[in-house]
Formats: structure tokens, sequence, C-alpha cells
């Protein structure tokens, strides 16, 4: 005999988040919420809110800070933390590089794989034990591979070979000393339920995913932003495009798409229509590799 | 929105290594057009694809880590989403090697309908594999809807004759299983017949294609029509405008309904109380049912933790359960062990007092007197509690007759575990 609940999609994936938001707040000593202000992570927010508020929140947020961070993202990150009145944690990918944990091969190399290291050593100075992000399978196939309660070992790594069952919904989040957890409560949304949920609760978010002009060059597939550390090379034509991005990461490998969708209703009839991933529309960091996404995650990253 | 009438299906695939399980999850995606063109041409582009030139390997929709693509194997459980105008389902692709069992459960725990491939040119004499009869057990000990699909149906030539001797062995299987009426289709997931829609290449196939049967599986059970049952994930205290502080639980709601004013038992004492209020993060709720996520305020001060059940007034508690298990650790029950027991959002010391019996793979019989539990054991245990645990059985609700034993050693998830009845 098998047995279904009535609730609504997005209802249903409401409840399971908050659900396994509890969870990780209940099994852990030190938890964190990864938030960078993008997408994924203001939905991740807002779904920690419905699951502790009127209470405060059980951890801080904390943001993994590459400083190549695009207009308007740091400032959404503060005020939104500011806001709330929740504490937040900046771990700095140059402070990294300024203890000499992290080595660029040149100043304006992307800081996006050195993240991972930032990350572990925020993990290490606060003593988190459990980081709540909001990585979806959707986004790649390594993690589709990942559990909800993705186990850590005391380097940080994620052992895809070896992951602990995870049966039901009953999360075992039982850790050996130094080893910790990434919780990902998003990870059965995919790219639309998020759009459909950020129009249902009104979720604000920067700028920067509606349409905008911005100062683009063609490469290969993608339009690269012109920005401060990504400028043009000799020769290549600056073009003004009407643009928006569908994600929000480093600026070093974060493309934007073209498009005119200037709110959400119209975000959402492009995501329906679009025949292009979401990464693989944006993500100049997983083209390096067929197991980019694997790798870094082997390390460390999130 | 269409949403209100999308249902929600989750498949696993279950079957030994190599009959196609991965290709067929691939098959289905591309064939409901769920794969992006980028994701596509990133297929065709693969290093050890083990397609033809100008061909797609598909078991790389799912199959999508490095050491799986060399290797030409699932290693463990790929989570996809698609969804039809009427339904939205998750496809969680398993590996069918012996050793990654465990992932398979995990895949399996979280599914509703089982596909079990067969190879249908790799039988002799109709003897269906081990590892094909372990996951049928296992996709029916966990209460799934079992479908098979007759892979490979081209190296036969779509032979009725080798089809009919492969379904023999399927219904022989499934009578000693228990499994009613499955549905038996003919496919070719590298090709597609039959996989999305019915192929012209069998003739004398009258049933229908296997993603209609999995469509149009019956809706089961409502969650919300059975008891309620509440486990409380943490407790809320919120100062009001009285002086004494209020405690509130915070949960999800595993089964039945509640509404303001019912009454309800808190814990293994059974206390009565009432429910003065249900609350979401915006609203105040008259009544809510299976899956919501709320906060409950009872009318007297019950002095219940997280680890508690609110139940509804059917319920019983017991210290001894008699359970089907799955072991899942590379550690061998250990009989001087204790293990907790994780039920709802309780964990509770226990042991395993006996091995009622083990399941023999090859004939499914079930052989006594083993006192050993070792990976990918399925057996029926007796358990002893420290102190009483809700004694609901898994056939009949499946959201608290379920729970999993922890190694307190190593932390190790050691077994997944269903409640049969009470001692
Ligand atoms: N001829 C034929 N080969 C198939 C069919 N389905 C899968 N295969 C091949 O069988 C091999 C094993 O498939 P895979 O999906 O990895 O099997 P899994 O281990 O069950 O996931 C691959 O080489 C597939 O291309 C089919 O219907 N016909
Ligand atoms: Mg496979």
């Amino acid at each position: 005999m098998t047995f279904f609940s009535r609730l609504l999609h997005l209802d249903r994936l409401e409840s399971e988040a908050i659900y396994i938001l509890r969870e990780a707040a209940a099994q852990s000593r030190n938890p964190a919420l990864l938030f960078s202000g993008g997408k994924d992570s203001a939905v991740l927010l807002h779904l920690a809110l419905k699951a502790f508020r009127p209470e405060k929140l059980p951890f801080p947020l904390l943001h993994v800070d590459t400083g190549h961070n695009f207009e308007g993202v740091t400032e959404f990150r503060d005020e939104t933390a500011a806001r709330l009145g929740e504490r937040l944690v900046v771990a700095d990918v140059e402070a990294s590089i300024q203890r000499g944990s992290v080595r660029l091969a040149s100043p304006t190399a992307s800081r996006n794989a050195a993240q991972a290291v930032t990350l572990l050593e925020a993990i290490e100075t606060h003593g988190f034990d459990l980081l709540l992000g909001g990585a979806r399978r959707d986004e790649d196939k390594a993690r589709a591979k990942e559990r909800v309660f993705s186990h850590r070992d005391a380097f940080g790594a994620w052992n895809p070979k070896s992951q602990r069952p995870e049966l039901w919904d009953l999360y075992n989040g039982r850790l050996q000393v130094g080893e910790n957890f990434r919780v990902f409560p998003l990870s059965n949304w995919t790219e639309l339920d998020i759009w459909t949920y950020i129009e249902r609760e009104k979720i604000a978010l920067p700028s920067l995913y509606f349409a905008h002009v911005r100062p683009v060059v063609r490469d290969g597939d993608y339009w690269r932003p012109v920005t401060s550390v990504t400028p043009a090379a000799e020769g290549q034509e600056v073009e003004r495009r009407l643009v928006r991005f569908r994600t929000v990461g480093d600026m070093t490998c974060t493309c934007p798409i073209e498009s005119d969708a200037s709110d959400i209703a119209a975000i959402i009839a492009e995501t329906r229509l679009s025949t292009l991933s979401e990464r693989g529309a944006t993500r100049m960091d997983d083209k390096v590799n067929e197991a980019a996404m694997e790798r870094r995650k082997r390390e460390g990253y999130f | 929105m269409t949403q209100a009438q999308t249902k929600l299906v989750r498949i696993v695939t279950a079957g030994s290594v190599d009959d196609g399980k991965s290709t067929l999850i691939g098959r289905i995606l591309h064939d409901s057009k769920a794969l992006m063109s980028d994701q596509v041409d990133a297929l065709s582009n693969a290093r050890y694809s083990r397609a033809e030139e100008g061909d797609l390997d598909l078991s790389f929709v799912t199959d999508g880590l490095e050491s799986e693509r060399e290797q030409g194997i699932t290693i463990d459980v790929a989570y996809r989403y698609f969804a039809t105008p009427q339904t939205s389902f998750i496809v969680i692709d398993a590996p069918g090697h012996e050793q990654y069992t465990r992932n398979m459960v995990t895949g399996a725990s979280n599914a509703d309908v089982a596909i079990v491939l067969v190879d249908a040119s790799r039988l002799h004499q109709g003897a269906l594999k081990v590892q094909t009869r372990r996951h049928a057990t296992i996709a029916h000990l966990l209460g799934l809807k079992v479908v098979f699909a007759v892979n490979k149906m081209d190296l036969i030539h779509w032979s009725q004759k080798v089809f009919q001797e492969v379904e023999e062995s399927l219904k022989r299987l499934s009578r000693s299983l228990g499994i009613t009426n499955p549905a038996i289709v003919p496919i070719n997931a590298r090709s597609g017949d039959n996989v999305v829609a019915v192929s012209p290449a069998a003739p004398w196939y009258q049933g229908a294609s296997l993603l209609e049967v999995l469509q149009n599986q019956g809706e089961g059970t409502d969650l919300s029509d059975l008891p309620f049952r509440f486990p409380v994930q943490r407790v809320v205290r919120v100062d009001g405008h009285k002086l004494e502080a209020q405690r509130g639980y915070a949960g999800r709601i595993a089964s039945g309904q509640v509404s303001v004013g019912d009454e309800v038992l808190v814990g293994p004492h059974r206390r009565p109380t009432k429910i003065s209020r249900i609350e979401t993060f915006d609203q105040s709720l008259t009544q809510a049912e299976a899956g919501q996520s709320v906060t409950l305020y009872t009318e007297d001060e019950v002095d219940a933790a997280r680890g508690d059940i609110l139940t509804g007034p059917e319920s019983s508690y017991a210290n001894r359960v008699i359970a089907d298990l799955c072991w899942l650790d590379d550690q061998a029950w250990d009989p001087r062990r204790r293990y907790l027991i994780q039920q709802g959002t309780a964990a509770i010391t226990s042991r395993i007092e006996s091995v009622l019996h083990i399941r023999d793979m090859r004939d499914l019989s079930e052989v006594r007197g083993d006192q050993a539990l070792k990976l990918n054991d399925i057996a029926l245990v007796q358990l002893q509690t420290q102190t009483p645990i809700l004694a609901d059985h898994f056939k009949d609700n499946p959201k608290t007759g379920a729970f999993i034993l922890i190694d307190p050693e190593t932390n190790q998830t050691a077994a997944a575990g269903m409640i049969r009845g009470v001692v």
C-alpha cells in the first residue's frame, strides 16, 4: 500500500524545508546558514524565518566573500541581515590570501575555487559543526547525488563513494569531533520552484536578477560581464546588452543571459521555456572540466 | 495554477547491475523533454561514453560521478525532477551492485514506486538473478508499489516466447513476496520502445507504456486519514502578554489531522491535553493536516520535549517490538552492543534481543537460528527499547512505523527498520 499527502506542490516543498531546517538546528551544536544574497539563499533564509520565528534564528548567517561581488549584492546581504536583526559572519577570501592559505596565480585570478579554503577556515575558527546551504540537486550532476544531510570528514571533504545511508526523512546528524555536516533543505527544489516560491512569498532579491543594461563581451556561448576584475581584452568589442543573471556568484565566473524579463512573472515565463540549464547557461567554473563541481565538493566546497 | 491537480510520484529504479536502470532513467528524461540542450551536449562529448559515434550514453544523465563514468557503473543514487501536466516526478536512479545495496535502500525509502528491471537476454531457464530478487524484496518490504520492466527486448528480437518465460518468473517471484498483479512491460531502454510511448516493435503487447503505467498508479492512502501523529522537533518559548512564558511544540504532522480543541496524548505516558492554538509563521489555523509544518500549543503545561510524539486517542507504546531490518553497516551486528533507535525525532537506546530469521536471497526462504547480522542482510528481529516507543506498524503508518538504528560508537546508520508487531 502506498501513501500520499494532499499538500500542494510548493506547500509540500516549503514544509519539507522547514522540517529539515528544524532537524538541522536540533541536531547540531553550532550551526550556521550560508547566505550570499543570491536567490537560493534568500529563499533559504525566508524558510528559516518560517521555521523559527518568533524566536531569533538559532544560527548566524555566514557569507564566504570572494570580494568579487556584483554591484548591489553586498549591500543587499548587509541590509537583509540588519533588517532581520540577525548576526552576519563574513569570511573573506582576501583574508585567506593575506594569511597565505590561498595563493592565486595572479591578483585578478578567479577566487571561486578558493572559497572552499576560506569556508573550511571559518568552520575551524568559529567551530561550526553544521552548515545550511541553498544548493539544489537539479543544479548539477554531482549535486544530484548528494544527501540532504551531507557528511564531511575532518578535512571538510565530501566522499561521494561512501555516503551515509539516508532513510526516509529520519536524518542522522551525529558527528565525531572535527567533522561537519552540510545540510540542503532545498535539495528537492527546481529552479522553477524557486521562482514560483519567490513570487508567491514576495521575497526581495538583488536587482541583478532582473533585466538591465550591462557592458558585456562575447565569449563562446556566454556574454561575459565587463567588470573591474574582468575587463575586456585588447581588441574585444564591448557591447551594451539587456541582460539578467540566473545565478549570482563570483564576478569572474558568472555570466548573465540576454533577457528582457523585468519582473518575477516574466522570469517564470522564461524559465518555463528555457532550453539551457541554470548553471550551463551562466557558470564558467563548471565548464573547466566535466567533473568540476564534484572535484570542488571533494575539496570542501559547499 | 495547475499545481492544485499535480500529484507527486517518486520512482526508484531497481534490479541487477547492467540491466539498464540508468539508461532507462536517461531515456525517460530525454523522451519527456526534461533534459536541457546543454546537458545533452555534455552527454555527447562525455568521456568514457559507451555509446557509438553520434549516439548518447543515456546512463550518464544520472551516472554523474567521475568514478561512475569511468567504471560504467552506478555507485550512489541520483535524484532528478521532471513534470508532465498531471504529475510531478522525482526519479531516483539506484545502483545494482550488491556492495551498494544500502544506497539502493536509501533511494527506495524515498520513493513510492520501484521499477524493477530485468535483462531479457540474460536469463537462463527463466532464473532471475539474486540482485533482482533482493531488490524486489526490499522494494516490497519498504511498501513500494512494484512495476517490472523486461529490458533489452531488442537483444531477443522482441520474442514473445522469451518475454512470457521472463513474465512467468516475475509472477512467481511476485507471488512469493505477496505482490499482487504487478505490471510487466517489455521495453528497450536504449531506443525507448514502450518507455514513454507504446512501440510497434511488439504488436503482441497489449498494455500501456512504462511511463503511462507509472503515471496511472492508484492514489494509495491519504496520510491525513490516518491517526494523528506529531513528533516534536523543538520546543518554542514565546513570551506573550502573560507573565509566564508560553511553550509551543514545533514539528511536522506525520499523519492525520488536528484541530483546535482536539484532545491529544503526549508521549509514552499518554498524558491528555487539548490543543489551544495551531500556528505557522504568519497564520493562526483552526485545523492542520499531514505534511504541514506547524507549531502546536496545548491548554496545559505538559512538559513535552523533542522526541515526544503527540498522538490522537488511538495509540499504543511498547518496550519490545518485532521489526524487519535491512542491515546497512559494514560492521556486522554485535549482540553486546546497544544501538540508538531513531523513530520520528526520538533517539532511544535499544538492543536486538534475537534474530528471528534472515532471508536467503537465493530462494527467498527464511533461515532461522543464525544469530549473525551482516551487511545487506534482511532479517526479522526482536528489539528491546529502554523507554517505550510508539508501536505503529509500518504497513499501517510508514511515517511512524519506520526507524533507523544508529551505532553510537561510530555514528553510522547501521540499519533501516520497520515495525511489524509487538511482543
Ligand atoms: N541492447 C540494449 N542495451 C541496453 C538496453 N538498455 C541498456 N543497455 C545497455 O546496457 C548497459 C548497462 O546499462 P546501464 O544503464 O548502465 O545499467 P544499470 O547498471 O542497470 O544502470 C549499457 O551499455 C547500456 O547501453 C537495451 O534496451 N538494449
Ligand atoms: Mg546504473
